[in-house]
C-alpha cells in the first residue's frame, strides 16, 4: 500500500514536470492557434541561457569576469526569452499572417531545429548541472513520520506549477490582454477591427510562453541537469495536451498528472508482465484512446461548427 | 429624408482613392465626404467595390493612390489597430465574432482600445486592472441592455442564431464608443422582423450617441428609408452621390443598377 502511494506520488511529480512543458504549448495554441513544436527547445534554451549567466564556465563569465547572482540571472534570462519572442514575431510570424495552421506548425519545427543548433553553438552540448539553490534530496519530515520518500524539489515544482496555473487562468479569462489573446486565436480580422495589434499580442504570448519555458527549464535542469534530451520532452507533452485539451490551462496540468501517474503505476504493476518499458509508450496509447472517445480532451473548448 | 438631426461638419473625407489587386482595379478615383451625425450608404451591384471601400477606411486595405481624412488626420495607409484607436469601429459582411467566447467577452473586446492598464497588473488582475475591468464592464452592460440581448450574455456566440450573432457583432462595435461606425451589410440574410429590429438599432445609435454611420446594404427599401445620403459605385467607379431621392432619379444609376429592379426589392 505504501509502495503504491509512493508510486502515485512520484508519478504526480513527474506529471507536474510534463504539465509545465505542456502549459507553454497551451498558451501559444490558445492565443494563436499554432502548435509550437519548439516549446521543448524553448525550455532547453532558457535553461542553457540561465546556466550561462550564473555559472563560472560560461560566456558571460569569460566576457565580464563575474557571474550573476541567481535572481539577476533569472531576470536576464527572461530578457533573452523576450528577445527570442520578438525575433520569432519579426522574422517568422509576421510573414505568415493568415496562413494555414499546418504552415505555421512547420515553421515552428524549423524554429525548433534552428534554436537547438544555436544553443549547441553558443553553449556547447555537454550536460550542465543547474543549481539555483532549490532544495534537493528527500523530505526528512515525510520520511521520518510517514516513511514516505518524496523529493523536495518535486514538491517545489508542484507548488510553482499550481501558482502558475492560477495566475495564467485568471489572466486568460478575466483581463483585457487575455481576452485579446483569445480573440486573436479566434479571428484575426475581427481582432484587428477592435484595435488589437496582432504583432503586440504575438510578442506578448511568445514571451509568456518563454517565461513558462524558463520555469520548466529551471525545474528540469535542477532535477536532471540541462541536457539536449530536454527538447524531447516536447513529445511527451503532446499526449498530455490531447488528454487535457489543447486550449485549457488547467487541462494541461490535469493531463500531465494523469499521464505521470498512469505511466508510473503501469510500469511498476504491469511492467513485469510485458517486459517493462511501458513508460515509453503508455502516454501515447492513452492519448490514442482519448482521441477516439473525446477528441477535444477533458477540458478543451467544444468545437462548434454550424452547417 | 428619414428623420431630423443636427448634421455637422465633414468627419470623413475620401479623396481620389484608387485600389488595385495586381491588374484588377477594385476602386478608381473614388471621392466622397461623410458629415458628422449622418447615415451614409454605399450601394452598388455585386463586385462594385463597396466592401473594398470600407476596408480602405478601416485600414485593412492600403489604397495605392489617394488619401482618407478622418477627424482632420489625413493618411493613405493606416494600420487597422490605429484606425480603431482613432474611433472607427466596424462589422463584417460574413460575421466575424470570436466564436469560442461568450457574448459578454466578445463585447468586452470592443473596449480594447479604451483599456490601458499595463501587463503587470493584468497578469495579476489586481489593483488598477481590476478597477478598470469593472468600469468597462458597466459600459458593456449598457450596450447589452440597449441591444436587448441580456438573455444571451453568457452564451458562446458560436451557438447563437444568425440574427443574434449580427446583433452581438454590432454590440462589439458599439462598445468601442466609435465616432464612425462602418456596417457591411448589417441586414444580409435576415428575415423581415430581424431587419426591422436592426434598422431601429441603427437609427437609435445614430440618434442617441450621435454616431456617424457608413453602411453597405443591398435592400433598397432599407437604404432609401434610413440613409441621409447615398453614394453609388459600379465597377469600382463612382456613379452618383446625393440624397436617396436624387439617386433614385439619376439616369446613370437607373441604367446601371436600379433600372433593372424595382425601388423596393423583395424584403
Amino acid at each position: 500500500m505504501l509502495f503504491l502511494l509512493e508510486t502515485v506520488i512520484s508519478g504526480l511529480m513527474a506529471g507536474v514536470m510534463y504539465a509545465l512543458v505542456a502549459l507553454g504549448f497551451v498558451l501559444i495554441f490558445k492565443a494563436s492557434g499554432i502548435f509550437n513544436f519548439a516549446q521543448g527547445v524553448f525550455a532547453l534554451f532558457a535553461g542553457l541561457a540561465l546556466y550561462d549567466f550564473i555559472a563560472t564556465d560560461g560566456w558571460f563569465y569569460e566576457l565580464f569576469g563575474f557571474a550573476l547572482p541567481v535572481w539577476l540571472g533569472i531576470i536576464a534570462t527572461m530578457g533573452v526569452m523576450i528577445i527570442v519572442a520578438w525575433l520569432v514575431e519579426f522574422l517568422v510570424l509576421r510573414h505568415l499572417v493568415n496562413q494555414e495552421p499546418i504552415i505555421l506548425f512547420m515553421s515552428t519545427i524549423g524554429l525548433a531545429y534552428f534554436l537547438e543548433g544555436l544553443g549547441d553553438i553558443l553553449f556547447g552540448s555537454d550536460v550542465k548541472p543547474l543549481d539555483i539553490g532549490l532544495p534537493q534530496g528527500a523530505s526528512d519530515y515525510l520520511l521520518d513520520n510517514f516513511n514516505l520518500y518524496v523529493e523536495k524539489l518535486e514538491v517545489v515544482a508542484a507548488v510553482v506549477a499550481a501558482v502558475l496555473v492560477v495566475v495564467l487562468a485568471i489572466f486568460f479569462q478575466k483581463t483585457r490582454i487575455g481576452r485579446a489573446l483569445r480573440a486573436v486565436a479566434d479571428d484575426h480580422q475581427a481582432a484587428l477591427s477592435v484595435g488589437i495589434s496582432l504583432r503586440t499580442i504575438w510578442v506578448i504570448v511568445w514571451s509568456v510562453s518563454g517565461f513558462v519555458a524558463l520555469v520548466a527549464g529551471v525545474m528540469w535542469g535542477s532535477k536532471s541537469g540541462i541536457q539536449f534530451s530536454l527538447s524531447l520532452i516536447a513529445l511527451k507533452a503532446l499526449p498530455v495536451l490531447i488528454l487535457g485539451g489543447f486550449t485549457s490551462v488547467p487541462g494541461a496540468i490535469i493531463g500531465g498528472l494523469i499521464i505521470g501517474v498512469g505511466e508510473k503505476v503501469a510500469e511498476v504493476f504491469a511492467g513485469p508482465y510485458v517486459g517493462g518499458a511501458i513508460e515509453n509508450w503508455f502516454a501515447y496509447v492513452l492519448a490514442l484512446g482519448f482521441l477516439l472517445i473525446r477528441p477535444q480532451g477533458l477540458f478543451g473548448e467544444k468545437i462548434i461548427e454550424r452547417v | 429624408m428619414a428623420h431630423e438631426r443636427n448634421i455637422g461638419d465633414t468627419i470623413l473625407s475620401v479623396d481620389q482613392i484608387s485600389l488595385s489587386f495586381g491588374g484588377v482595379k477594385a476602386l478608381s478615383n473614388i471621392s466622397f465626404a461623410v458629415k458628422e451625425h449622418e447615415v451614409f450608404a454605399i450601394i452598388g451591384p455585386n463586385g462594385a467595390g463597396k466592401s473594398s471601400m470600407l476596408n480602405c477606411i478601416n485600414g485593412f486595405y492600403h489604397p495605392q493612390e489617394g488619401t482618407i481624412t478622418f477627424k482632420g488626420n489625413t493618411r493613405r495607409q493606416v494600420r487597422p489597430s490605429e484606425a480603431a484607436r482613432q474611433g472607427i469601429a466596424r462589422t463584417f459582411q460574413n460575421i466575424a465574432l470570436f466564436n469560442g467566447m461568450s457574448t459578454l467577452d466578445n463585447i468586452m473586446t470592443g473596449r480594447n482600445t479604451k483599456m490601458n492598464k499595463g501587463i503587470f497588473w493584468q497578469a495579476l488582475r489586481f489593483g488598477p486592472a481590476e478597477k478598470e475591468e469593472m468600469e468597462h464592464r458597466a459600459v458593456v452592460e449598457r450596450v447589452i441592455d440597449f441591444l436587448e440581448i441580456e438573455a444571451i450574455r453568457k452564451t458562446a456566440v458560436g451557438t447563437l442564431p444568425y440574427g443574434l450573432q449580427k446583433r452581438v457583432e454590432l454590440g462589439r462595435a458599439l462598445a468601442a464608443e466609435p465616432d464612425l461606425l462602418l456596417l457591411d451589410e448589417p441586414m444580409a440574410g435576415m428575415n423581415l422582423e430581424e431587419k426591422q429590429d436592426m434598422c431601429r438599432f441603427i437609427l437609435d445609435v445614430n440618434d442617441e450617441f450621435g454616431t456617424t454611420i457608413v453602411l453597405i446594404e443591398h435592400d433598397m427599401g432599407v437604404v432609401m428609408d434610413i440613409s441621409d445620403r447615398v453614394v453609388v459605385l459600379d465597377y469600382g467607379k463612382k456613379l452618383a452621390e446625393g440624397t436617396p431621392d436624387e439617386v433614385r432619379t439619376n439616369q446613370d444609376v437607373i441604367d446601371a443598377y436600379l433600372g433593372v429592379s424595382h425601388d423596393d426589392e423583395e424584403a
